[in-house]
């Protein structure tokens, strides 16, 4: 028990004192789950909007594809991007292997059915009458699409929020296509299993109150975004 | 140069039921045209395929001005406009929901304030312009519709059902609203309504829609 209280009060001096080391790794946790996020966004939106607003052959199948991926197993993504990274791999000339850019890939792939799927589902909820007031209104397709997506924006935006919660959490991809190399491709995450690992509790600890936190945030986000959507629907 | 409209031989049928049997009419002059008649006897469908909504299984639409036709394209479906009977508000403010015909016109700036301010006002919503549009009651929302359709400044008004599910007083103020509009030279309206006397009162011309069938119930006024 003693030594549990002390390794949090090492943590907490560890966060107050802004450890240098700690900085880098959060900074880089924020740097290559930003970016995979963003990523999955530009594809996801589009994907989601082709989906809401396309009929065509194969569409109920992609569908179906991207509920399935949102349960992809991070270890899998990472084994399937480091075959493909490898140097023996089809694109192993790239030398992406153990780079960022490797855990910025796994990531996206990780965070893309997230947002894809939840974006779909928050556009085709949308009241089919917007879709006839925008025409009678004299819109064109692409206008009345874009008045879809903006009565979607809340679940749209819980959808992106969604993706950064499962990208910043996760461990398994970023750990077998990042190597965990300090300084280089060390995040939260990584670190945390490392050092619970070796024993040394202190860094772990204070990354996992870090994750915490941010979990946190993020979820909060996303409780005052669903609740002002669904205040402007019962108001 | 206003637009009119020449309806000929409409049929629709629905699940293989005919909702509406050659319906044929003319809307040459302007004013305010009532289509009348009982629940589920095809105003509605009539509406939705004269506004271009929805089209016909036979029989044709064709709008003109000054005797020529019009092309039924984005052009043309610019210059008309329907209002829903479930008007389907955006998730904005009234302002912004009103402003949407002027936006996605290109219109933007002091020129789209004060036209929507001025339609609000004729709507008698000014005062809940920083609302958000889903937030009205039910006659305050139809009025929302109608300040939505005016102020794109249409040269045909479609209006479907407007005061079928709202109270009295909203029901007062949108007849007032329909003959303001009149009297301001404003578009031409077609309208149904299942409401024999409102009806009455508001009629230029009168239409009566019976199992399908289109009749005339004369020019009133």
């Amino acid at each position: 028990m003693d030594s549990i209280i002390e390794s949090f009060s090492k943590a907490l001096s560890l966060i107050l004192n802004l450890d240098r080391e700690l900085r880098e790794i959060i900074f880089l946790s924020i740097e290559v789950s930003g970016t995979a996020l963003i990523a999955a966004t530009i594809i996801g939106l589009p994907v989601s909007a082709l989906l809401g607003f396309k009929r065509f052959p194969l569409r109920g199948a992609i569908i179906s594809m991207l509920n399935t991926f949102m349960g992809l197993p991070p270890v899998a993504v990472g084994l399937f991007i480091y075959l493909l990274l490898s140097r023996s791999g089809p694109l192993g000339f790239l030398a992406l292997l153990y780079t960022p850019t490797a855990m910025i890939i796994a990531q996206t792939i990780l965070a893309f059915p997230i947002v894809a799927s939840l974006s779909h589902s928050a556009i085709v909820s949308v009241d089919p009458i917007i879709r006839q007031a925008s025409m009678t209104l004299g819109a064109t397709p692409l206008q009345i699409s874009l008045a879809i997506i903006r009565e979607a924006r809340y679940g749209i935006i819980s959808a992106v929020i969604a993706g950064l919660g499962r990208v910043m959490a996760e461990v398994g991809a970023i750990l077998i296509v990042g190597g965990n190399i300090a300084g280089f491709t060390r995040v939260m995450t990584t670190t945390i299993a490392m050092e619970t690992d070796k024993g040394n509790f202190e860094l772990a600890l204070a990354l996992g109150i870090i994750l915490l936190t941010i979990s946190l945030l993020i979820n909060l986000a996303l409780y005052f975004i669903q609740k002002r959507g669904v205040a402007g629907v019962n108001r | 140069m206003r637009l009119g409209i020449e309806v000929s031989n409409i049929t629709k049928k629905y699940n293989g039921d005919p909702i509406l049997r050659n319906c044929s009419f003319s809307f040459k002059k302007p004013g305010v045209y009532i289509l009348t008649g009982p629940n589920g006897c095809g105003k509605s469908t009539f509406l939705r395929i004269s506004s271009l909504i929805e089209p016909p299984d036979s029989g044709t639409v064709i709008f003109f001005s000054d005797d020529n036709p019009v092309p039924a394209d984005l052009q043309l479906r610019r210059r008309i406009t329907l209002v829903l009977p479930k008007v389907g508000v955006f998730n904005a403010t009234v302002f912004r929901n009103i402003a949407y015909g002027l936006k996605i016109r290109g219109i933007h700036g002091r020129e789209a304030e004060e036209k929507v301010n001025r339609a609000l006002e004729f709507v008698r919503l000014s005062h809940k312009k920083d609302q958000n549009g889903l937030t009205l009651s039910s006659g305050e929302t139809q009025r929302l519709g109608i300040a939505r359709a005016l102020v794109i400044e249409p040269e045909i008004l479609f209006l479907d059902e407007p005061t079928a599910s709202v109270d009295q007083k909203n029901s007062l103020i949108i007849e007032e609203i329909i003959l303001a509009m009149k009297k301001e030279n404003g578009p031409t309206v077609i309208m149904t309504t299942h409401d024999q006397s409102q009806a009455n009162r508001l009629a230029d011309t009168l239409l009566v829609i019976r199992d399908g069938v289109l009749s005339a119930g004369g020019d009133r006024k």
